[in-house]
């Protein structure tokens, strides 16, 4: 069976793909359908004079710092959002830790464009391009809506690290991915210490199996949630990563 | 397996030298193009790696698992000690975080000990510890120090403990490369940093490093898990120069990236609690 590629283009605000074509006025009936639209518009009878291919992260090493690359733009455009226009009422615990998060991924950030730029010898053809994002009907000024999001950003980033660190060859690499996970995982506790103060859920059993082991999940399992946030608007696709 | 013997040979141990021959190698394997990509951007000219996984040896991945179950050891027997010695307030947020996290640590010694068993290695028998580091601190009110001062030990161990752990297994991450432990090894990772960030917090600090700090209410004998914190050049890229504003500033650099603990250093501090 052919690989299923990852796209992650879906408008702002919609669940999925379905939906999002559902209010598009397309009927789907059948999974046919879908993959005749994954093609895009390959039915049409003139072929798009200036066709896009979206771009794909690529393999190996640099597959996975490009992973990480358009991981962390997400979170650090989320933080900034955050910070820029905080929900009424915020506590100064809340705040502080809110803004630490938004120094710290845009930190992350643009040590992984430096970094991509480095390795690739300035090669943007080969790096991640920056990403455009939509919180579609998201409202920054909910404390809810805000902090578990970011709670969701945050345990989505350590799984992400956990479950691409096996594909990682490079020592130096891995050593670096590291330094960064357990810092996301800091603020994955921080978060939930917020929405659930005193209680277990800084490590909690959604997140930490009967092992003592947190989460670790392939990038296109990472990438099919992030797609389903609606968030991200520049499509990309990761065909050579599990 | 006597643990001193263990730890002693650990240490003594040349990963350093295994670690250099295998960097050559690397390096002698990519040529022109590779060293010049090196020369310009150490490490991170090196995003064309072979596909095939650099696998340490056997030995590494074995040290690097039995200094991970000694940590856990220390980290179990401490959460289950501090929980009988009555010091914790009963109902508090503190209560809480240490039964959650003492139910991680037993289960990543078990974990651990059937991971090594089933690769057919006899794993490190429990260490007889001593807490009080020869009666330095009484976190359980053993001594009768009072039960404030126990349990402000209490918590500034837990957070000396968590905030070792995150940096010990990060230090061992090379040497689990091309083995399948290396993801096992990075699920307990971001747990230990889960329980470091929590304990920080219930202790009044970010539940993240800034610097060196060690953090207000530490006791300076835990400078030792904080010295090499400040780091803020990661792969050859200065951060404080990526860009302007708060992002980039020392205290942020140093804050995003947790940095790693050799195997040398990380015993050197579990020492301190080990008797025999």
């Amino acid at each position: 069976m052919k690989k299923q590629s990852v796209k992650v283009h879906y408008a702002g605000g919609f669940k999925n793909r379905r939906q999002f074509l559902k209010i598009s006025g397309l009927t789907l009936a059948s999974a046919g359908v879908l993959a005749a639209c994954k093609d895009d518009n390959n039915d049409m009878p003139t072929p798009d004079p200036d066709p896009e291919t979206p771009f794909d992260l690529g393999e190996g090493d640099l597959g996975v710092l490009n992973y990480a690359y358009a991981l962390e733009q997400l979170e650090a455009d989320f933080y900034t959002k955050v910070v820029n226009s905080f929900y009424s009422g915020i506590s100064d615990d809340e705040k502080q830790v809110l803004t630490d998060l938004y120094n710290h991924e845009v930190n992350h950030r643009e040590f992984f464009k430096a970094a991509l730029t480095a390795a690739t010898s300035g090669d943007t053809d080969l790096i991640t391009p920056e990403l455009e994002f939509d919180y579609g009907g998201l409202d920054f000024s909910d404390r809810a809506q805000v902090l578990g999001t970011a709670k969701v950003l945050e345990d989505t980033g350590v799984a992400a690290y956990n479950g691409a660190g096996y594909l990682i060859t490079n020592a130096d690499y891995l050593l670096i991915a590291g330094k960064i996970v357990s810092v996301e995982a800091r603020h994955a506790s921080a978060i939930r210490s917020l929405l659930n103060p005193d209680s277990a859920d800084f490590s909690g059993d959604d997140v930490v199996d009967g092992n003592g082991l947190d989460q670790a999940l392939a990038p296109s399992v990472i990438l099919a949630a992030v797609a389903g946030t609606g968030f991200v608007k520049t499509e990309f696709t990761a065909n050579k990563l599990p | 397996m006597n643990i001193i013997k263990f730890l002693n040979q650990f240490s003594t141990e040349n990963i350093q030298e295994d670690k250099r021959a295998s960097r050559r190698e690397l390096f002698g394997s990519f040529g022109d193009i590779g060293k010049n990509l090196a020369m310009s951007a150490l490490p991170l000219g090196l995003a064309v790696a072979p596909k095939k996984a650099q696998a340490r040896s056997p030995k590494d991945a074995v040290s690097a698992l039995q200094l991970a179950l000694t940590l856990e050891y220390l980290e179990d027997e401490f959460y289950d000690l501090a929980l009988q010695s009555g010091v914790i307030p009963s109902g508090s947020r503190a209560e809480k975080a240490y039964m959650q996290i003492s139910k991680h640590e037993q289960a990543h010694v078990d974990f651990l000990v059937a991971g090594l068993t089933a690769a057919g290695v006899t794993p490190v028998s429990k260490p007889t510890f001593d807490f009080t580091v020869g009666g330095a601190f009484d976190p359980f009110n053993e001594n009768g120090v009072g039960m404030d001062t126990a349990y402000a030990q209490l918590l500034a161990l837990a957070q000396a403990f968590e905030d070792t752990g995150v940096r010990a297994y990060k230090g061992q991450a090379g040497n689990l490369i091309g083995t399948p432990y290396i993801t096992p090894a990075l699920q307990i990772h971001s747990v230990e940093a889960r329980h470091a960030s929590e304990i920080r917090r219930i202790r009044g600090l970010k539940g993240w490093i800034t610097g060196m700090e060690r953090g207000a209410g530490m006791p300076e004998a835990t400078q030792a898990v904080y010295n090499g914190e400040e780091n803020y050049m990661q792969g050859g890229v200065d951060l404080t120069s990526l860009g302007s504003g708060s992002p980039f500033t020392m205290e942020a650099s140093s804050e995003a990236y947790d940095e790693a603990l050799s195997g040398d250093d990380a015993v050197a501090i579990a020492s301190l609690f080990i008797v025999s």
